[in-house]
């Protein structure tokens, strides 16, 4: 029982990252009708925001320490970060320790903004071309990002440690009464569940009770009519973009902590996140969620030890396998309306 | 306008030829070689010498292949006579005084193997058919060692393996054209198992994460034979998907199985994450059967422990080399390297730096490029000075043996450099093998191929 | 000629001569100089862009007529791959059997996978495709390694039966692949001043492959057959209304790509004979995707244009070093030499994926429909001036239409 319930911790958390990031990209695939590649690169934006932060805090300056020599033989330097210098250990370590949760903040402004200029720069000339122009023009834009990316960071993993105050585990099995340390979970994979949910209630909370989440949800049933009604629907368009490249860095930035980011951690995601919004069904919302969720889960319940040895090679292609009998069992996804990608 | 005939043919005719050389007795085979400069794949002019970096340049080793490739540069340097000699000085054989190799300058092109066996073999053929690579060497991954291996074999060149720590290397599917300097699961098992009694004791229950590839199981079957050897039991060993990425689910079920000790049988990225996630989920602090929970990560590399950070404190594995090793060799090359680039060298930079320098000393001794003879004074060659201690390149399956390291993370490092510390030293003869072990018996090394 | 309009015959003599003179034109610089690094007349190179001509032709079958986007063309090429190894290791180091096999397998998987998949259209088959080449993927990698080699990929030993051939060379090595022992790595260089040119057995042998392959390709193209796969693209709808069921129609379109993509994947292997299981990843497939999208979809020369583009980019691009960048600029002063190896060294070497990027970009923004469309429009340019304004073909009916 107690490794069930972890699975499904397991499968939960997964299940979020796969949600946000599905979320992001079917309001860009189902509002927009563009199929963008470049969708795992914002999530890899997003995340070396977080990774970005965290160095700038730890920009440093030297300071000799003739007590001790470096691997050359030369008098070892040591580094003291800028902000404890300026601020003092206290605060200058703070945010340092800090600096992924702050990096959620500073993400807001800074993914909207990659958003807005994407969209204005580049995706809005391909509204009206074939999907297959867009897949082509997305993917060279996402291995530009990557590469622009590797240049500066180099290919390595770096670690992004979450703040002091996430590091351990939270007895999970105590709160559902079983026996104590039974059920431990780390904190961080906790809090980025919590701010998963808290993410997709905000997006769904404001495409259901804000009139312009009205409009935007009306072009996504039946964009000729919206247009016919006078409504420019493209105008908003820009800001549906912003808000999927939002949604999409924040679960990057929010990850660092859980996966040391690489340049081509954004490619590791796209295939499967596509995989995601497909099997949730095109042009829903809800389904998108629901699959990140489902497809979370069932993974973690696939990589069981007893069910590897049930069936050797379950644990690399569940997703896929789960995929195929969906689509064949639900000619549309598990939420899909009809007619939008088909043809 | 000239027609030059290059064909199979002329491939088993000079192939004959060879048959018969081997035959002569060792004494004679340099001059034997030393008139024949022609008769083999890319036989160098009088001017220089071609040599072909294979390295990875993109993808998730692309900052190893990078290190590689300056150590390639600086060995290149040193052979020319340019820098300061770096490992020249302490090698045991002073064939080599930066003159080039035989008297010609040394050139080089690189590629990109992307670690992937199909786009490595394409760069391979484009070194060794288009700019006339005598050598291919590089790599960072056994699949990747193994296919350009069985190029080079077909393609009659040379190859000096990269980083490559698999068995299969040099056990199944070695080739009489390839050789490795880097050492291999077997010696990890031989290296690690005294040190993990040591510190762990004889009553432990382990737990195998392995990546679900051909590495991946030859470490765990190595660790497995010799931690079993001492009294381990092994609890369970779960197969992970390469590049997993998130760990969680194969991490949770470690704490309630009933083990004590997690072995990652992991490298890379996946190395990275598994371990860092481990230290996430607390294993680190848990008590099990009474004792201490332990994490082991069998095959350690300076990059990787950048990229898990803080993880690696207190971990142990095993290393082919590091830069503080004391001795003469290591010293010279760390100096080098270090005062070229402003930081010390990783272990893959190490094992491709020593594999040109023996390279070029095989060819000067053996007073001919050809690859047969090359081979011939490669094999059962003894030499020291290169950082590894006393080091035998063995006859019947092209594998080095040397020391091996085994080594633990550092718990406050001075700098991102400095991460390991040196645990133990574990002699050469501690880690020789039978040539007729059964993890290695199924290879044949079959007769080198000199090409056309 | 043939059986092909005048048009179509005079596009395929230029492929034809194509062919035959590519290792003059791919060799276009002198041996030695700077620019011999932009020489893509060896061997290997010229083997690959016949091979990734022909997957790329074969994908556009599908991609092409029926507007299909298949994301998993790749798994067809890793299938034909590994069967023609098995040829060369169970049967003989004759190529013509591992041929016939690589392509009857690649068949009879795509039946299979098509049959499941076209029962979805749009992303939803794109999708399914992908998850099928997926899966073949990761169990190659992992649990089929017995019969895939795993990550090391399927190679030839020394002892494997080979019972029409031989175990190993006199020399005790392994044979190579040849046709009717004519062996495919054999080569013949040519030497005029300071050009060199190299003749390979493979090359030639990969090429008349790819002519005969091409030839078939141009008359499906414009078979009734091929009218039909038209029509599923433009409105599949509207055809069913006509009594007809496209569904036999795709699939055979399905089947005979994936039969194109296994002929290739065994060529690759007659080449070298090592299939790895990276050939079936999903970036193998966007890579035949991007190569068509590249070259122009639906149009009979495109995919051989992209194929060759990104092919080249891939190979050449990733071996231009620093060292060859100070070579090429050392006739300028050493701040300037310094300068202009720091611009353009982050799009060479280990930055060559940057440069493909670019090129992608570059070329949808600019030449929406491809290189091939890019060209129309250049070739539109030069004769709007002998012709009178307005008389121009409009060239706008190569456009696929939104929502393809």
């Amino acid at each position: 029982m107690e490794s069930i319930i972890l699975q499904l911790l397991n499968g939960l958390d997964k299940g979020s990252a796969y949600a946000l990031i599905a979320l992001g990209l079917t309001l860009i695939f189902g509002t927009l009708g563009v199929v963008n590649f470049a969708h795992g690169a914002l999530f890899m934006m997003g995340a070396f925001i977080a990774v970005t932060l965290n160095m700038v805090f730890g920009i440093s300056f030297e300071v000799e320490d003739p007590t001790r020599t470096d691997f050359l033989g030369n008098v070892m330097m040591v580094d003291t970060p800028y902000v404890v210098h300026w601020f003092g250990e206290g605060v200058g370590n703070f945010l340092i320790d800090w600096s992924v949760p702050m990096a959620v903040v500073i993400a807001i402004p800074i993914m909207a903004l990659i958003g807005v200029v994407m969209e204005r720069g580049l995706i809005r000339f391909f509204y009206k071309r074939p999907h297959a122009d867009q897949i082509l023009v997305t993917f060279g834009l996402a291995i530009v990002l990557q590469e622009i990316i590797k240049a500066f960071y180099g290919a390595n993993p770096i670690p992004t440690p979450a703040p002091e105050a996430f590091v351990g585990s939270f007895d999970v099995g105590q709160l559902l009464g079983f026996d104590p340390f039974a059920i431990m979970y780390p904190y961080w994979r906790l809090v980025y569940f919590f701010f998963a949910a808290l993410i997709i209630g905000l997006v769904f909370a404001f495409l259901q009770f804000t009139t312009f989440g009205m409009v935007v949800r009306a072009g996504m049933a039946d964009r000729e009519t919206v247009g016919l009604l006078g409504i420019d629907i493209d105008r908003r368009f820009v800001l549906m973009f912003a808000l999927a490249a939002v949604v999409a860095g924040l679960a990057g930035v929010m990850y660092a902590p859980i996966l040391s980011p690489n340049y081509h951690i954004g490619m590791d995601f796209l295939v499967l996140s596509f995989v995601v919004v497909v099997v949730g069904g095109m042009g829903s919302l809800p389904g998108a969620v629901a699959a990140g969720f489902l497809l979370g889960i069932l993974q973690s319940f696939a990589s069981m030890s007893w069910i590897i040895e049930l069936i050797p090679g379950i644990n690399q292609v569940v997703i896929y396998l789960v995929a195929i009998v969906i689509l064949l069992t639900r000619p549309r996804g598990l939420m899909g309306r009809k007619g939008v990608m088909e043809e | 306008m000239s027609f030059s005939k290059v064909s199979r043919r002329g491939v088993m005719k000079t192939g004959a030829a060879t048959g018969v050389a081997l035959a002569a007795p060792t004494l004679f085979t340099s001059a034997v070689w030393a008139d024949g400069h022609t008769g083999f794949t890319n036989a160098p002019g009088e001017g220089s010498v071609t040599l072909g970096f294979n390295v990875p340049q993109t993808g998730a080793y692309a900052d190893e292949g990078a290190d590689e490739l300056r150590a390639y540069e600086l060995a290149v340097q040193h052979l020319n006579g340019e820098g300061d000699g770096g490992m020249l000085n302490t090698f045991s054989e002073r064939n080599l005084d930066g003159t080039g190799i035989l008297g010609r300058r040394v050139e080089f092109v690189t590629g990109d193997t992307q670690t992937n066996s199909d786009a490595a073999r394409a760069s391979a053929r484009s070194m060794i058919e288009r700019d006339g690579a005598i050598m291919i060497t590089g790599g960072s991954s056994s699949g990747v060692a193994v296919a350009v291996q069985g190029l080079c074999q077909d393609a009659g060149v040379i190859f000096m393996a990269g980083l490559t720590h698999a068995n299969d290397t040099t056990g199944k599917d070695r080739r009489a054209n390839g050789f490795r300097h880097f050492f291999n699961t077997e010696m990890t098992g031989r290296a690690l198992a005294p040190i993990l009694e040591g510190l762990y004791g004889n009553e432990r229950k382990a737990y195998h994460l392995t990546a679900d590839y051909n590495w991946g199981w030859s470490q765990e079957r190595s660790i497995r034979a010799y931690t079993e050897g001492l009294g381990w039991e092994t609890v369970n060993n779960v197969l992970t998907p390469v590049g997993a990425g998130d760990f969680s689910s194969y991490l949770t079920p470690v704490a309630n199985s009933g083990a004590d000790v997690l072995v990652l049988n992991h490298y890379g990225g996946d190395m990275v994450n598994s371990l860092t996630q481990a230290v996430q989920f607390g294993l680190r602090d848990l008590q099990a059967n009474g004792l201490n929970f332990e994490i082991v990560v069998p095959l350690f590399s300076r990059l990787m422990a950048q990229g898990a950070g803080s993880a690696i404190a207190n971990i142990h594995g095993s290393t082919n080399w590091h830069w503080s090793l004391s001795d003469e060799g290591s010293q010279a090359f760390t100096r080098s390297f270090g005062t070229a680039y402003g930081f010390p060298p990783s272990q893959a930079a190490h094992t491709c730096y020593v594999q040109t320098l023996l390279y070029a000393d095989a060819v000067q001794r053996a007073g001919s490029f050809n690859p047969c003879a090359v081979v011939e004074a490669l094999e059962g060659f003894e030499f020291d000075g290169l950082g590894n201690g006393p080091t035998l390149y063995r006859a019947e399956d092209h594998q080095c043996f040397k020391d091996v390291l085994v080594v633990r993370g550092k718990e406050n490092p001075d700098n991102e450099y400095d991460l390991l510390e040196i645990v133990e030293v574990t002699p050469r003869d501690a880690v020789t093998y039978a040539v007729d072990h059964p993890d290695f018996v199924e290879g044949q090394l079959g007769t080198c191929n000199p090409g056309a | 000629m043939l059986g092909l309009t005048a048009k179509d015959a005079r596009l395929y003599l230029i492929v034809l001569v194509m062919l035959i003179f590519a290792p003059f034109f791919l060799n276009p610089f002198p041996e030695g100089s700077g620019l011999a690094q932009f020489n893509a007349g060896y061997p290997d190179m010229m083997q690959r862009l016949v091979i990734f001509g022909l997957f790329a032709v074969g994908f556009n079958i599908l991609f092409g007529l029926t507007g299909y986007l298949s994301f998993g063309h790749a798994a067809f090429l890793g299938a034909g791959s590994y069967a023609g190894v098995w040829m060369f290791k169970l049967l003989t180091m004759n190529v013509i059997p591992a041929l016939i096999v690589s392509t009857i397998v690649a068949g009879l998987f795509s039946l299979l996978i098509g049959f499941i998949s076209l029962r979805r259209s749009g992303i939803y088959f794109s999708i399914l495709t992908l998850a099928f080449a997926q899966m073949c993927y990761s169990l190659a990698y992992s649990v089929l390694t017995p019969i895939t080699g795993g990550e090391t990929g399927l190679q030839l030993a020394l002892d494997d039966p080979r019972v029409l051939g031989v175990t190993q060379t006199a020399e005790g090595n392994i044979p190579v692949p040849h046709l009717f022992g004519l062996p495919m790595n054999a080569s013949t260089s040519l030497d005029i001043g300071a050009w060199s040119f190299t003749f390979s057995v493979g090359y030639y042998f990969a090429a008349v492959v790819f002519a005969l392959a091409f030839y078939f390709t141009i008359r499906l193209f414009r078979s009734p057959f091929g009218l039909v796969l038209r029509a599923v693209k433009s409105n599949q709808g509207r055809l069913s209304y006509t009594g007809l069921n496209a569904r036999p129609y795709t699939l055979a379109a399905f089947v005979i790509s994936g039969m194109f993509a296994g002929l290739a994947g065994g060529l690759m292997v007659s080449m070298d004979p090592l299939a790895g299981a990276e050939r079936m990843l999903w970036t193998a497939s966007g890579e035949v995707v991007l190569m068509t999208i590249l070259g122009g979809v639906g149009t009979l020369i495109g995919p051989i244009l992209g194929a060759g583009a990104i092919t080249y980019l891939e190979a050449i691009i990733s071996t231009i070093n620093s060292t060859v960048l100070h070579r090429w600029f050392d006739i300028f002063p050493e701040w300037l030499e310094n300068l202009l190896v720091n611009i353009v060294y982050p799009f060479v070497g280990s930055g060559w994926h940057l440069t493909l990027g670019l090129v992608f970009m570059i070329v949808v923004i600019f030449l929406p429909g491809g290189i091939v469309e890019g060209g129309r429009k250049i070739y539109g340019l030069f004769s709007r001036k002998r012709e009178e304004p307005g008389s121009m073909p409009p060239n706008a009916a190569a456009q696929p239409g939104p929502g393809e």
